[in-house]
């Protein structure tokens, strides 16, 4: 990049909020996905003022922005796939204001999803989005994915969960978008914003809804010796009008490598376990985690567990929470898929998925949350060889197109980034497409937010476009 | 810049060629070790440098891409390498947050240790480390020697001298000066080859680990350790002979010496068959039951030191393990307790001292936020990188005195100088004691003074 440029930048941040070097480029190359880009200068605003004024410098210069919170993402939202600034919201982390009675709180962008949870805890409360990698994603990054977790299925995503934002379009106009009610007159612009991934506007303040913590949470362990059993079980008990707070699941070789690590005490020689939990009034979990014992059992559960107190669930929950990580420790690489399907098709869905996997020769892990149908198939392979790397590609687009077939969607929390923007037209008509064209030149009418994401680049081109080989080691989550 | 293109889905600067790894010669980083890294970032906000400046090149992720970089050839290992991975306290919280199992610590030991073999640092860094890691830690009479000198100026009245006189602050030296720690007037060296009895019947018979410093800095630490320990039961040894642990060495990349003194010490902790080897410093101990990684397979010191770590007890897990037997007074205290990183993180012990401190009498313990977030002592780290040391140590007074706690409780003689100064600089009034202090303080008969209850 121009040194006038990065002069004019550092003039703007100080030097210390300017990174240009080619040692620092090479760092913002990678998210926590298979995709890599890198950009030509990385800057860390510590405020609305800065946002706007370097987003006015990229208008003069013609230069594109990508935002970035903790660069955990999945599908390559935060790399700069053409190149030019990469807006790292790392320093405008700071709780701006919790307001315990009216059950709010104000943040801005680069706040951790989890700092956020800690910090409103003494006052009885939550935030109910929980990402897997909520020690270290950022709320700007959760609401630019309209990011879940397990508790999805009882809270929704995070969409459910903001109320409020305020936003530097790219002419660098400020808008605030929403309140702090639920509901505002007009177009919902908060809840077009949020899973907008990066491409409508910078996010510079969020408010957010935060939830009560339950009196009492009961987390129960089902064991199966079929995997058949297991996805009925959640069937039934969806089914019957129980709403878990979370139903997870993990497939036999899945929990095998999350054993070997995270010693929760899933049996080894077992086809598949579901997490579940149930919250509410102390009575009303008890009830219900009784009726879904009773399902478990007539659906053949092996074993069904209670997590005694807190520390035996902190335990089970690590198991899950951790489960991407420890197959890390299995295989050198590997790559994570996201898509979802109606929970009634689970049980055909894995066996196509197991014969892909025959087909391509990977061993092909399965983790999700079946409670609401978002599979997460985890392709082991080894990144520094070529060849590899282009199959697990392939066999990705194959189970993403068997998850459209079966009626789901491309993606259920990862969203679409630079990874899946070539798929969009296996869901998506042109004419769907182009109204999505026309709602985002309408926010961002060049393309200088986060360019390359989201929707297809060749127009009317449904092909699957190859990926590059990652240059460098480090897998894939 | 290396970017996808668009059109052609190809990156722009991809090489094929094999570039030269950056790294040459002995104890380098592995790739078995840092390709389970899945670069998720996890560990990004658990890092206490991350946590500061929110920089990827000061994250663990970033750290150890940085390394993966220099070994393919596509960074040099210069001075924007060096300068992040000097930055890294060595803390380990990453290890406690990376899902996948990196071991981290690891990692950076041995990146250290290429710094050291291919790097040139400026004349003076070259000359100070020299000095401190191959001249003065490996030899107990040079280090008495020194820390004469040093209790000359802190007892002669120069201290107060230097203090006032607004000299050190001159030279910016004023909050480095606080962070040093106090000499005391008898050293533990002369405690070494002695056996203390355990009192009532003998339950075991366990080695002291006196350390370095430790023992010009923390002999009354040490007198502590001892009287908790053969009051429940335990016969006390301190082994002649025995040298530094090596811990700051390798954290320092200086693996040839770290080795030296590993070599020696398994000497004298293994002659005898000892129930137990007992240390009161965490970093120590994290090095010590991590001997075998400074020995290839083939060497026989490795396996020794792989039955040295079936020896090797922090003074908190032994004591825990074995029960507290001595009858306690009770101290009316209210405490919270800072996790060592080197404990938590390097040896995954956080509940041990935690019963320990319960299990006084009249004690109350309130946890403090970030507990388990480095106090910015980390060895050396505070007198390499003394700015960054104080910010966090900011921090984590402000954590402790949220609580309310009368006194700070930790497990490692660097925690303790930190945060005592910490405690000085932040006026917080807070007193930092180590848990065998503690212990210590409730078995002794003395009736409790009127200004503390301690």
């Amino acid at each position: 990049m121009q040194r006038t440029i990065i002069r004019e930048l550092e003039r703007l941040l100080g030097s210390s909020g300017v990174l240009s070097s080619p040692e620092d480029l090479l760092l913002y190359e990678y998210d926590g996905s298979v995709e890599e880009a890198g950009p030509d200068a990385i800057v860390f605003p510590r405020r609305k003022q800065d946002v706007v004024e370097i987003v006015k410098l990229a208008n003069r210069y013609d230069l594109s922005i990508v935002g970035r919170g903790a660069g955990t993402g999945l599908s390559g939202g935060a790399l700069a796939r053409e190149g030019g600034i990469v807006l790292a919201f790392s320093r405008m982390n700071h709780i701006l204001e919790i307001d315990a009675e009216n059950q709010r709180a104000v943040v801005e962008p680069g706040v951790v999803n989890l700092d956020l949870s800690r910090a409103a805890e003494k006052y009885g409360l939550y935030f109910a989005p929980d990402p897997s990698s909520q020690k270290s994603c950022t709320i700007g990054g959760n609401v630019s994915e309209n990011s879940g977790g397990p508790h999805t299925l009882a809270y929704g995503v995070t969409s459910n969960h903001v109320t409020g934002l305020e936003v530097v379009m790219p002419d660098a106009k400020v808008i605030r978008l929403g309140g702090r009610a639920m509901e505002t007159p007009g177009y919902d612009l908060t809840g077009l914003m949020i899973g907008s991934e990066g491409t409508f506007a910078l996010v510079t303040e969020v408010t957010v809804r935060l939830l009560r913590l339950p009196e009492d949470v009961r987390t129960l362990l089902a064991i199966y010796d079929s995997l058949g059993d297991a996805t009925d079980s959640v069937v039934d008990i969806t089914a019957r009008g129980i709403i878990p707070a979370a139903c997870e699941m993990l497939d036999g070789w899945t929990l095998r490598a999350v054993e070997a690590y995270v010693h929760a005490g899933f049996p080894l020689d077992s086809a598949a376990v579901l997490l579940m939990e149930v919250e509410g009034v102390r009575e009303a979990a008890e009830t219900q985690a009784d009726e879904i014992i009773e399902v478990c059992r007539r659906h053949n559960a092996r074993e069904v567990r209670r997590a005694r107190d807190a520390r035996e669930r902190a335990l089970l929950w690590k198991g899950r929470k951790e489960a991407f990580g420890a197959v890390g420790r299995v295989s050198p690489s590997y790559y994570v898929l996201d898509g979802v399907i109606p929970r009634t098709k689970l049980t055909p869905t894995l066996l196509r998925i197991e014969e892909i996997a025959k087909r391509y020769g990977f061993v092909i892990g399965n983790i999700f949350h079946a409670g609401d149908g978002n599979l997460h198939p985890l392709i082991l392979f080894d990144h520094r060889d070529r060849d590899q790397f282009r199959r697990a590609r392939a066999a990705g687009a194959e189970i993403m197109q068997l998850c459209v077939e079966m009626g789901g969607t491309l993606t259920g929390e990862h969203g679409v980034g630079m990874e899946k923007n070539e798929l969009m037209p296996l869901m998506f008509t042109e004419t769907d497409l182009d109204l999505m064209r026309k709602v985002r030149a309408a926010f961002n009418p060049v393309g200088r937010l986060n360019p390359g994401k989201v929707l297809p680049l060749g127009k009317g081109c449904g092909e699957t476009r190859l990926q590059p080989f990652p240059q460098s080691a480090g897998g894939n989550a | 810049m290396s970017h996808v293109s668009p059109a052609t889905g190809a990156l722009e600067s991809a090489s094929p060629v094999h570039r030269e790894s950056g790294f040459h010669g002995p104890d380098r980083p592995k790739d078995v070790d840092y390709l389970h890294c899945i670069h998720c970032g996890l560990c990004l906000n658990q890092c206490p440098t991350y946590r500061l400046w929110g920089l990827e090149a000061d994250s663990p992720r970033g750290r150890i891409r940085q390394m993966v970089l220099v070994d393919e050839g596509r960074l040099p290992l210069g001075d924007s390498f060096v300068r992040h991975i000097d930055q890294c306290l060595d803390c380990r919280a990453c290890e406690t947050a990376c899902p996948a199992g990196v071991e981290y610590g690891k990692l950076v030991e041995a990146a250290r240790a290429q710094i050291e073999q291919n790097y040139r640092r400026p004349f003076s860094s070259r000359i100070a480390r020299s000095l401190v890691y191959r001249h003065l830690l490996p030899y107990p009479r040079r280090i008495a020697a020194v820390a004469r000198l040093v209790r000359l100026y802190q007892n002669s009245g120069l201290k107060t001298a230097a203090r006032q006189s607004g000299l050190l602050r001159l030279f910016g030296l004023a909050d480095r000066e606080k962070l040093m720690p106090p000499v005391e007037q008898v050293f533990f060296f002369s405690r070494l080859g002695q056996t203390f009895p355990a009192q009532g019947q003998r339950r075991a018979r366990v080695a002291l680990f006196a350390g370095c410093i430790s023992q010009v800095s923390f002999a009354a630490l040490h007198e502590a350790t001892i009287r908790v320990l053969t009051a429940n039961g335990c016969e006390v040894v301190v082994p002649e002979g025995q040298l530094c642990c090596g811990a700051l060495a390798a954290h320092a990349g200086v693996r040839d010496i770290a080795r030296q003194l590993a070599r020696a010490n398994l000497d004298v902790f293994l002659r005898e068959g000892f129930d137990a080897v007992i240390t009161n410093a965490a970093g120590c101990g994290s090095t010590l039951k991590e001997y075998d990684q400074l020995f290839s397979a083939d060497d026989p010191a490795h396996r020794k030191a792989l039955e040295f770590r079936r020896k090797m007890r922090d003074a908190t897990e032994f004591l825990d393990s074995l029960g507290l037997t001595a009858p306690m007074r009770e101290l009316r205290v209210h405490v919270t307790y800072q996790d060592s990183c080197h404990l938590a993180h390097g040896q995954k012990i956080r509940e041990a001292p935690r019963r320990l401190i319960r299990a006084v009498p009249g004690v109350e313990l309130t946890e403090m936020r970030l507990s388990d977030n480095c106090c910015g002592s980390a060895g050396v780290y505070n007198v390499t990188q003394t700015q960054t040391s104080l910010e966090l140590l900011a921090e984590k007074m402000q954590c402790a005195a949220e609580t309310g706690a009368e006194a700070i409780v930790t497990a490692n003689p660097g925690c303790l100088l930190q945060m005592r100064a910490g405690s000085e600089i932040h006026k917080t009034g807070q007193q930092v004691l180590h848990v065998m202090e503690l212990l210590d303080r409730a078995l002794r008969d003395v009736p409790a003074s009127a200004t503390s209850r301690l």
